[in-house]
């Protein structure tokens, strides 16, 4: 079976969650990577990870990369390089690869995924449902390539030790009307401390907080526990912090050691990105609140006073 | 200036969802609503329109047993007109395909500028259906928007990234895909809400759009398995009684975190 990786580069280097799968995929087969932008500068990490090859699309001249990696994969399949299947991170990009390659290939896509068997020729994955109490097990019919996209931190990424991967390039064509989006500027959004999804300790704020500004004592919990801040859909969606603050089904996915849900309810939509936290402890005025069926510790109580007491405790040690 | 928007209607989410057994698909046999993430383009949509000083706004949706409830929401809130997919075959129908139905249906609906949908759909949330329609119709997509504006025949779009945002521009006609949150929602008026009972939905069935195979027959796709996951277990839930931070000092200094 040949498997290719949809590899991700961010700050100059690969992201963990290409990592991840290419640890994955090399369990599954021959693997081979492939990036939009210049391969050459990434052979060394997608070969120590398990790519033999890395195609390439060199810099993609400001177009976004859905249409124009698509268009480049689909140009190496029909020369020939034809893989069984194509793993893709559950990212911006990835999505939007998956999808316009998907239409090109006539070939279905199976998303939101944690996990994929091979059983000769037949790959089936798995996908969570309704908040993750229904695993759902689907297999692809017909011929590949088979087009699959997985959730952050659905493996644990492992050196193999490989060498560098041999670089190929592989053009973007004539991308026509799809081409005409461009990126005119890029802005990064400053913030200090560890990343959401890599922090050992995530300290996360929702609606109970009551108003925006109550947002900064759940930054300063997360500084005094060396952690980094997040949020729920309902305060991202109100302006309260931005969206790189989201935890959940359509924001980060996060495993820490520690996760603390103040005043979140805890829609599906917000557990599926931290029920795979190691402990979880959830402060919430409601009772009732689907949070407490899956907390370690809960508290229920009014967050706006405990969190300032727990702050005052924390900050006289 | 017209804008087509793409809504689901789906099961009330905030009621439990299940799966049917013998369809392997998500039970859809109560009332079905307008998926909330899709307000938000029919917002955006009337707010563009509006800003253009002419022009309409048209839905598309598929949906089982003709229902239209989700959609009379969006013309309620002030859309035009709609088509609607509506066909027992359908049943099963994967992304891919439903973009082809949709795509269809768009075309249904006359010249248009501009194609609307949210990033992905609440209850089923495979997230590639507005960039795989765009492709299927040779139109430019720009997925994730946290903001909309048009300057003639030029779209500018602030688009969501993993680092922050980036500033996109595109010519017309094109497609975006707008996250949660991007616009407020208006709420329909009473006078919305009858107007949106007289307004044309033209229902027609996948044949008549001439999009074959669908269902399942189509889909490259069969369920082999449902499970249940294992669950995690509650812990100790304790009444805050002045003293529950107390509670949370000594459970961190139990996992040694602080």
């Amino acid at each position: 079976m040949k498997v290719w990786v949809y590899a991700q580069a961010a700050e100059g280097a690969v992201t963990t969650g290409t990592l991840e799968l290419l640890t994955k995929a090399r369990s599954l087969g021959d693997v081979e990577a492939f990036l939009g932008g210049d391969a050459g500068d990434h052979a060394a990490a997608l070969g120590e990870y398990g790519a033999t090859k890395v195609y390439g699309t060199g810099d993609l001249g400001g177009h976004l990369p859905g249409v124009a990696v698509a268009s480049a994969m689909k140009a190496v399949i029909d020369g020939g390089d034809r893989p069984d299947l194509i793993m893709f991170p559950q990212s911006y990009e990835g999505r939007d690869v998956m999808a316009r390659l998907s239409v090109k290939l006539d070939r279905t896509v199976l998303t939101n995924n944690t996990d994929v068997e091979v059983d000769g020729s037949t790959v089936k994955t798995t996908t969570p449902v309704f908040g993750g109490n229904t695993l759902v097990t689907a297999a692809f019919t017909g011929e590949g390539p088979f087009l699959a996209a997985f959730r952050p931190k659905s493996f644990v990424a492992e050196s193999a030790g490989g060498g560098a991967a041999e670089v190929a390039s592989a053009a973007v064509g004539d991308l026509g009307a799809t081409g005409a989006a461009k990126v005119e500027a890029v802005h990064v959004e400053e913030h200090s401390g560890p990343k959401l999804d890599e922090a050992a300790v995530v300290v996360s704020g929702g609606r109970g907080l009551g108003e925006a500004g109550n947002y900064a004592t759940i930054e300063t919990l997360a500084k005094l526990l060396k952690g980094a801040p997040g949020a729920s859909r309902a305060i991202v969606d109100a302006g309260w912090v931005p969206y790189s603050y989201q935890v959940g089904q359509t924001g980060k996915v996060v495993k820490p050691d520690i996760y603390i849900a103040v005043g979140i309810s805890g829609a599906t939509q917000h557990m599926v990105g931290m029920k795979g936290s190691k402990t979880i402890i959830a402060i919430n005025k409601d009772k009732e609140a689907p949070i407490f069926g899956i907390a370690d510790l809960g508290i229920v109580g009014d967050a706006q006073k405990i969190v300032p007491k727990l702050i005052e405790a924390l900050q006289g040690r | 200036m017209n804008v087509i928007v793409c809504v689901k209607q789906i099961p009330d989410p905030a009621l439990p969802q299940s799966l049917d057994p013998s369809t392997k698909t998500i039970k859809r046999d109560g009332k079905l609503i307008l998926d909330e993430s899709d307000s938000y383009g029919v917002e955006m949509a009337l707010q563009l329109v509006g800003k253009a000083g002419g022009g309409e706004v048209s839905l598309v949706s598929m949906a089982p047993n003709g229902e239209t409830s989700g959609m009379r929401t969006a013309l309620a809130m002030g859309a035009a007109k709609g088509v609607l997919v509506s066909d027992p075959a359908l049943q099963g129908t994967d992304a891919l395909t439903t973009a082809k139905i949709l795509a269809a249906a768009a075309q249904k609906c006359g010249e248009f500028d501009l194609i609307i949908a949210a990033t992905e759909s609440t209850d089923g949330y495979t997230g590639t259906v507005p960039e795989q329609m765009a492709e299927v119709l040779g139109l430019p997509s720009i997925t994730f928007a946290k903001t909309v504006a048009i300057d003639g025949t030029n779209l500018k779009v602030n688009r969501q990234t993993e680092a922050g945002f980036d500033e996109i521009s595109c010519t017309l006609p094109a497609l975006v895909s707008v996250t949660a949150g991007v616009v407020e929602p208006r709420y329909p008026s009473f006078k919305g809400i009858m107007a949106a009972k007289s307004k044309p939905v033209d229902t027609v069935t996948a044949a008549d759009l001439g999009v074959q195979p669908v269902g399942w027959a189509g889909a490259g796709q069969e369920i082999t398995d449902i499970a249940q996951a294992a669950e995690r277990q509650a812990g100790e839930i304790v009444e805050d009684d002045g003293e529950g931070f107390a509670k949370i000092v000594s459970f961190l200094e139990s996992k040694k975190v602080i």
